[in-house]
């Protein structure tokens, strides 16, 4: 199931993240193609939101090589790396609360990004078709003048959903968007995720295994910092040593 | 031996001779005739070498030795006066002080000197020989050896050889002056430089040794100085640590930023304050001190829990506010101090203890109150550390810091350990303030000028180490009165400030920084 | 404020009340002036305390106004805009000096008076060009703003936030307080610099000085208020707003967030700047005093006051303020610093919106 053969967007190679003496990442290798979906799991402390900090720009690694296309990303910040394409999903919904959801949406949207070009920016009408386009996408419509505090966590985590559109990039880090959804909502979600992956790479970390089944898509398990295996659910499901690390002994 | 004998012969003979007899009777009438006959009278007094010349010339030196006006010389004691040469009491109506002129008090101090070098006091024949020393005249000489072949205490000796070289240096020997080169050279004195400099001017002859004598000197003097230099940033850097240590617990340990920290030094130096004067004319009067320290400590950590229990707690999660706040809280505070006590300042009195200055080895000089405040800022920081590391209360603040909700959950009454946190740190405001008072003027705004200071440290040494804090507190003490000959207190100070913004730039978390994902939170 | 909302009707009649009251401040502190042209028996007479008076204020306002555009919207809370007040204030204040030429005590064509004093030869190179006054204007924006280009450079770039960064910036403060106290940095000292003569050809103790000084600053207030209204409704404006909220999600958008605190904190520091270009010929005097931290923390507080994240709210603030400032300090000269700290507890406890918070119900930004 995985994407375009041998077109990796990213690529992970060796790294080790260390705090302290405490090894959070240990030597972690990952490829991620071109239009791949792919669902990341693991036991909590395996290392998978500091694996996309690491990406993100967040952290940043004692060693190995992180490249995003042709680009180290171990030499740029957040918001270069963000320029670039890569958009991320926080496993705690996070944006603005004292914005409204339009306006949230509106701050993520593909544009200049520089004060100046921030001070002279117009809403133009197309922006705004896309705008409503993406709140009816994540069901919101009705609530784009609130602010986003006062929505409810389902409802934050479409919003971010929704940013995380509004920004078009091409490759999106989505940490466990499904907690606090309802099933219904669930599947929507996974359907979403399965419609934007093919155009764009898609790296979903979840706990929530029924989902990730419902991606329907290669799996890698992560465990205290390194790759523990890698492949379709049903492979990693009956591979003894994630038994092992899920169920203990 | 046999010189020593003969010096004791000799100085039996100075003392006791009928030449030195006349010498002292013969010397009084021309005290007080003219400045020219007093100057020579102190003279022949100095050289007669007989005691019965040191409370006169004492006298002299204190203004109240009287000349009446038949001649007589009176020493005055108040009202009533004695004759100098009888010691039988006398009436001192009319009579005129001994007035002094220049030439009179250089005569005075080398014939001072050379009577006391001769003291059963070994207090004032230390206090001669340097005045001898300075005097560095050859007349000297003989008395110095005469004085030397007596002393006993090793320290008075050797003060007695570097006078002696000294008059040597002034004398006519030549083999003399150059062992008196050698001997000034080794003394590392900014004196022995001074003389050392005259004699190259007088004698273009001893240029060549006198150079490698001043250039031995120089080095030791540049030793000292750069010892002394460590010494006083020390002692800066324990007021620094004293000041920050409170605001290590309240800002670095709990987050909570205190602007009224300041304000809680300034209580606790008035605590001190009002500790001495409760304590005045009671027998425990020279301990106020010491006892002070508990009272500031008690006192300020009171005042501390108040503002967390009354305030901050309202405001924790949003720092800005509570920055906001207890600037006005410390407003209040200097405020009511300033109407309660005066805006002037008050006094503090060291313990006789704390006072004078201590010699350490290399001829260091350090104020006592300066050694003490060194030692009780360790003690404090060492005290602090073990408060953290070994109490119920430190465990408990450790884990509340670290995870509130699970503290909760366990039983600690977070509300609790917070204030008594904050009552902690602010009683360690309250310690430093009792050592402040020693150094520093107890006025309302004593606290404004130490809390800048005290969040650069917490800021330079990593916010949450104590150990940072002890590093960052030294650390910058040292940098400062290094700074200081150079670039003047204002400037120097302008220097460190600028040096700690640059290196935040390359650690941003400080010196002792906490990492990994507790450091993120 | 998205066009794709629609205002809640009683948020909108607040609005429009407020704007109306707004009108009606600017239309009276406009009329000042005249109204103090009156013949003294007039009811309306305004006295010459007052136009004086206002017109500092007036500063203070703009001063209040750039501190709410750094702290209101981008979340930084300097304490030490006074710094770049009293900067701006020092280059008007050279400017004035060069002014006052040989009718200084020593009668010197070119040096003032205190560097006559301290044996200088000539003017130090730094005080070259400040007897025109464009030159002056322009120093009182770029010294404020370069210094706050490097000090934001450098703080924001290492991501010093919250009140790491009010504690530098009030060392910073501090830091040129005791700089400008010596005398060997040619700026006056301890004494500063006053005694000024005039000013664009003005002499500076008539009426007609002051109504000029007193328009200036009010048209400088207005022209700050409608920039920063400018940005605050612009998307730079939400940016900042975000980047007050949660730094760090808006990197993750890609957002340079140096960059934009850099804009707004340099372009505030200039306005700060201007605004004490403008007090220090209207007081007639300026000194190191000036950067003492406990002035620039004491303009926050008008801010905090009026309510922060409001542009109208931090002009109210600095008014009302300093309004009882001047009420107390004459009433009762020992009860101000009590009022004022009383100020500092009372607004952050129990009004942490300001006095604007009681206007609106719901909350803005």
């Amino acid at each position: 199931m995985s994407g375009g053969a041998g077109n990796p967007i990213l690529y992970l190679d060796g790294v080790s993240v260390v705090f302290d003496g405490f090894k959070a990442l240990n030597d972690l290798s990952l490829i991620v193609e071109a239009g791949e979906l792919r669902a990341i799991i693991g036991p909590n402390g395996a290392g998978k939101t500091t694996m996309m900090d690491v990406i993100t720009g967040k952290t940043r690694p004692t060693a190995g090589t992180v490249r995003f296309r042709e680009h180290d990303l171990t030499r740029l910040d957040e918001a270069a790396i963000a320029t670039l394409g890569i958009g991320r999903k926080f496993q705690k919904p996070t944006m603005f609360d004292a914005l409204t959801a339009f306006e949230n949406l509106e701050l993520a949207c593909k544009a200049p990004r520089g004060p100046l070009a921030c001070l002279r920016w117009v809403l133009s009408p197309a922006t705004r078709r896309r705008i409503e386009g993406v709140a009816e996408e994540i069901g919101l419509t009705s609530r784009l003048g609130d602010r986003a505090g006062v929505l409810s966590h389902g409802q934050r985590q479409w919003l971010e959903i929704g940013m995380l559109l509004m920004q078009d990039p091409e490759l999106l880090l989505v940490d466990e968007p499904v907690a606090g959804m309802t099933d219904q909502e669930t599947e929507h979600t996974a359907d979403l995720l399965r419609r934007i992956a093919g155009e764009r790479s898609v790296v979903v970390v979840e706990h929530d295994l029924e989902f990730v089944r419902a991606l329907g898509c290669k799996v890698t398990v992560l465990c205290e910092g390194a790759m523990l295996s890698e492949g379709s659910i049903d492979h990693v499901q009956n591979d003894p040593r994630v038994i092992e690390v899920y169920l203990g002994r | 031996m046999k010189r020593f004998l003969l010096s004791c012969f000799l100085a039996l003979l100075l003392m006791t001779s009928g030449r030195a007899q006349e010498g002292f009777v013969a010397a009084l009438p021309g005290l007080g005739a003219s400045f020219g006959e007093t100057a020579s009278a102190v003279e022949k007094l100095g050289a007669s070498g007989d005691p019965r010349g040191l409370p006169i010339l004492k006298a002299l030196q204190d203004g109240t030795l009287l000349r009446a006006g038949d001649g007589r010389i009176l020493l005055g004691q108040g009202n009533a006066a004695v004759d100098a040469a009888t010691g039988a009491a006398a009436p001192a109506d009319g009579a005129e002080p001994v007035r002094l002129n220049n030439r009179v008090r250089s005569a005075l101090r080398s014939a001072l000197g050379q009577l006391q070098l001769l003291s059963p006091d070994a207090t004032e024949r230390a206090a001669a020989a340097d005045a001898v020393f300075r005097s560095a005249s050859a007349e000297n000489i003989r008395l110095i050896d005469t004085a030397l072949a007596r002393e006993t205490v090793p320290a008075i000796k050797e003060k007695l050889r570097l006078a002696l070289a000294a008059a040597q240096l002034a004398g006519t020997e030549a083999e003399a002056k150059r062992q008196a080169i050698t001997t000034l050279g080794h003394a590392g004195s900014t004196e022995a430089r001074e003389i050392l400099l005259k004699a190259k001017a007088a004698d273009a002859s001893l240029a060549a040794p006198i150079d490698v004598a001043l250039t031995e000197i120089d080095r030791s003097l540049a030793y000292r100085r750069a010892a002394e230099t460590f010494v006083q940033g020390l002692s800066l850097g324990s007021v620094l640590l004293l000041a920050a240590l409170g605001l290590a617990i309240t800002f670095g340990v709990m987050g909570v930023i205190n602007m009224a920290h300041g304000e809680f030094v300034m209580l606790g130096a008035y605590a001190t304050f009002l500790v001495q004067e409760a304590l005045r004319g009671t027998p425990f009067a020279p301990w106020a001190l010491p006892l002070a320290i508990p009272a500031a400590f008690l006192i300020t950590a009171a005042v501390g829990a108040l503002l967390e229990r009354g305030f901050i707690r309202h405001l924790y999660g949003r720092p800005l506010e509570t920055l906001l706040m207890t600037f006005g809280v410390g407003m209040v505070l200097q405020q009511a101090i300033r109407l309660g006590f005066g805006a002037q300042n008050r006094e503090v009195i060291s313990p006789p203890w704390m006072q004078g200055t201590l010699l350490l080895p290399g001829g260091i000089a350090m104020t006592q109150n300066r050694l003490w405040i060194i030692l009780f800022g360790i003690l404090v920081f060492l005290l602090v550390v073990a408060a953290i590391r070994f109490t119920r209360l430190g465990l408990e603040m450790r884990a509340v810091v670290q995870n509130r909700r699970i503290a909760a959950t366990m039983g600690i009454r977070t509300g609790r350990v917070d204030a008594l946190t904050f009552a902690f740190g602010s009683g360690l405001a309250g310690l430093a303030g009792v050592a402040l008072s020693q150094i520093d003027n107890v006025s309302p705004n004593l606290g404004t000028g130490y809390i800048i200071d005290s969040f650069m440290v917490v800021v330079f040494g990593g916010v949450g180490s104590l150990f940072g804090t002890l590093v960052g507190a030294l650390t910058l003490g040292i940098i400062n009165k290094v700074l200081e000959p150079y670039a003047g207190a204002v400037l120097a100070k302008v220097f460190v400030l600028v040096a700690i913004m640059l290196f935040i730039q390359r650690r941003p978390r400080g010196l002792f920084a906490l990492k990994g994902r507790a450091a993120e939170a | 404020m998205t066009p794709a909302e629609t205002p809640a009707p009683e948020r909108g009649t607040a609005r429009l009340a407020l704007r109306l009251l707004l009108m009606a401040a600017i239309l009276i502190l406009a009329m000042l002036p005249v109204l103090n042209q009156l013949p003294v028996d007039s009811a309306l007479h305004v006295s010459d305390f007052i136009v004086s008076i206002g017109g500092k204020w007036i500063t203070y306002a703009v001063l209040a106004l750039a501190i709410d555009l750094a702290w209101g919207y981008a979340g930084i809370l300097s304490l030490g805009h006074g710094a770049f007040f009293a900067l701006g204030g020092y280059a008007m204040g050279m400017h004035l000096m060069r002014l006052i030429g040989t009718r200084g005590v020593y009668g010197h064509p070119v040096l003032p008076d205190f560097m006559v004093f301290l044996g200088y030869k000539e003017l130090p190179w730094y005080w070259l060009g400040f007897e025109y006054f464009p030159y002056a204007m322009l120093m009182a924006m770029v010294v404020p703003g370069l210094l706050a280009l490097i000090i934001g450079f450098l703080a924001f770039r290492s991501r010093i936030t919250g009140v790491y960064l009010s504690i530098i910036t009030q060392a910073m403060t501090y830091a040129l307080m005791l700089a400008f106290f010596r005398n060997d940095m040619g700026f006056g000292g301890n004494n500063g610099f006053t005694d000024f003569k005039e000013l664009l050809g003005m002499p500076l103790q008539t009426a007609n000085a002051r109504a000029v000084l007193y328009y200036a600053s009010l048209a400088l207030l207005l022209v700050s208020l409608l920039l920063c209204w400018r940005i605050a409704a612009s998307k730079l404006g939400r940016v900042l707003v975000a980047i007050r909220d949660a730094e760090s999600r808006v990197r993750f958008l890609g957002y340079d967030v140096t960059q934009h605190k850099l804009f707004v904190f340099v372009l505030s520091a200039m306005i700060a700047g201007l605004a004490g270009a403008l007090y220090v010929p209207q007081v007639g005097i300026i000194n190191p005093g000036e950067f003492s931290p406990g002035n620039s923390i004491e303009a926050v507080i008008w801010v905090a006051v009026g309510g922060r994240g409001s542009l109208i709210g931090a002009i109210l603030g600095a008014f009302s303020v300093n309004a009882l400032k001047t009420w107390l300090t004459t009433v009762a000269p020992d009860l101000w610093l009590f009022a004022l700290g009383g100020l500092f507890v009372a607004v952050t406890l129990f009004l942490p919106r300001g006095l604007i918070g009681l206007f609106s119900r719901e909350k803005r930004a």
